[in-house]
């Protein structure tokens, strides 16, 4: 069923494995096969070696808060729903500039506004969980 | 950074010899193809040309009136270079500089660059027009609720301020400048609004932490300008406005608008930018009186103060403090006609011809003496910028 939400489309030419990741309950991170480079997002061509050849590595899923907003209306109506609610960008542990935006729930399946805004910090240790929507499973972030 | 060979082709070759601009409004009339052709109209008009006289045209990729309609419409005879720029409000600069090199470089005598745009019906904001299936860059973000321009960049503000210690009351400084100047505007959307700290720090949030007064306005309108030759220019109706530098930037390893994933998202791209504008030009930072910096969002002023070298690294939000981009008295006076915060917000191209008009000595909040005057494209975004003289 619909969820009015905007979704990844977990076929994604380069971002597929990562989403079958999050189905797994696992963070994977694109790493080139050659120089071993992350990068985040992927794309299909390390940009240290030039190798096209590359792996998805699990990661740990813990990080802390690198910046958040609060949105408030004028949003598209399933966002609006919601209204104010926090986004996250979450930076992980294993590099200062491996970085996701998220949200940050107080429960895996919570709602995106359910954490009051006015208690996140940045800084705040952070660690992922995941929620399906649709036929796709989103990560999100619990304060650790 | 030495200056580019393209300096002796560039530096001072050629000049915005002409200007137009419709009327800035909510909900007007005419399509976007018919407010370009007005503005290219009295643009070419302002210069004392004719359009047979024009041979060349810059365009964002955005705009939604190609080439071949303008060229038809306005009756320009043929038309032998044009060409468009990318990435939105990064575009401006970016469109006045390739006409500029066009023309030093042979490739046509009299090019036309512009920006029409009708934003203010909710229907047409990008970001409400959306799949609902992301791919691309978007994926990483838009699902989570970051939907819009001004959340992309409250997410960068927020550590912004967070690293430097900056504050509301900073953004407060931006916010109120510009609607002074717009104020001495007669064009400006906002000329009969006068806008408080009272108010500002009391208005709505849209994003936190960027409030409604934080954002640029939604305007319908369209801007053009006509670039030729140095020497032609001094031929014709208008003072020359001269095309000194001119660089654009896509950093190393940016992402557009969402740039969260790269060593330091801080260092925008006006940096970059500023390398090879200053390094190009005759004139550097301490000699600019007179700024015309993108303002689709407030945070966007104290980073590109920083990053075109008016200060250093994480002072760009003290140095809006005491007035500073106010006219007549702050040290570098911005947005004089009230940019896209107050003004209009056509993609920054407002901001083009505002700075004409400060080198013309037209400008409703006219700085003094000013030799020449920067003007940016959007901060956040693959940017462009240039330096006019008078």
């Amino acid at each position: 069923m619909a969820s009015g939400f905007l979704l990844p489309d977990p076929t994604d030419d380069d971002a597929a494995p990562f989403w079958a990741g999050t189905a797994r309950g696992e963070l994977l991170v694109q790493a080139c096969a050659r120089c071993g480079q992350r990068r985040l997002p992927p794309r299909p061509m390390c940009y240290a070696c030039r190798s096209i050849e590359q792996r998805w590595e699990r990661l740990s899923g813990r990080g802390s808060i690198w910046s958040f907003i609060v949105a408030h209306p004028p949003l598209l109506p399933a966002y609006q729903e919601l209204a104010p609610y926090n986004v996250v960008t979450v930076v992980l542990e294993e590099s200062p500039s491996l970085r996701l935006v998220g949200n940050l729930v107080a429960r895996p399946d919570g709602p995106i506004n359910e954490v009051d805004p006015k208690t996140i910090r940045i800084g705040e240790p952070v660690k992922i969980v995941f929620q399906k929507v649709e036929d796709i499973y989103m990560p999100r972030w619990m304060r650790a | 950074m030495p200056p580019s060979e393209a300096v002796k082709l560039i530096k001072d070759r050629t000049a915005i010899a002409g200007i137009g601009q419709t009327m800035f409004g909510k909900g007007l009339p005419d399509s976007e193809l018919s407010l370009a052709c007005q503005a290219i109209s009295m643009a070419i008009d302002d210069a004392g040309l004719k359009p047979s006289d024009v041979d060349g045209l810059v365009m964002f990729s955005m705009e939604n009136g190609r080439e071949v309609e303008i060229a038809r419409n306005v009756g320009l005879g043929d038309v032998t270079y044009f060409g468009e720029i990318g990435y939105g409000g990064g575009a401006g600069c970016g469109t006045v500089g390739h006409a500029a090199m066009a023309v030093a470089t042979g490739q046509c005598e009299a090019a036309v660059a512009w920006r029409a745009r009708k934003r203010s019906a909710k229907a047409s904001r990008p970001w409400a027009n959306v799949d609902h299936r992301l791919g691309g860059a978007q994926q990483w973000s838009r699902p989570f609720g970051l939907l819009r321009p001004v959340d992309e960049i409250a997410m960068l503000a927020r550590r912004y301020m967070h690293e430097f210690g900056a504050t509301r009351d900073h953004l407060a400084n931006v916010a109120i400048a510009f609607r002074k100047h717009a104020n001495r505007n007669p064009h400006a959307t906002m000329r009969d609004k006068p806008l408080s700290r009272e108010q500002y720090l009391a208005a709505r949030w849209i994003s936190e932490p960027l409030c409604l007064f934080d954002n640029c306005l939604e305007t319908d309108g369209a801007l053009a300008c006509v670039v030729v030759s140095a020497e032609r220019a001094k031929d014709l109706k208008q003072k020359p406005v001269y095309v000194h530098s001119f660089a654009q930037s896509i950093p190393q390893q940016h992402q557009v608008m969402t740039n969260y994933f790269n060593d330091d998202p801080l260092l925008g791209p006006s940096y970059a930018c500023a390398k090879r504008l200053w390094a190009n030009s005759d004139f550097q930072p301490k000699d600019v009186r007179v700024a015309q910096l993108y303002d689709a969002f407030s945070p966007l002023i104290p980073l590109s103060l920083e990053g075109y070298g008016f200060c250093k690294r994480g002072e760009g939000a003290t140095y809006t403090d005491g007035g500073a981009l106010e006219w007549p008295d702050g040290r570098l006076p911005t947005n004089t006609a009230g940019g896209g915060m107050s003004e209009a917000y056509v993609h920054g191209f407002n901001l083009v011809l505002e700075g004409v008009r400060q080198m013309r000595g037209t400008s409703t909040s006219q700085v003094g003496g000013a030799e020449c005057c920067l003007v940016t494209s959007g901060e956040g975004v693959p940017t462009s910028a240039l330096v006019l003289r008078r």
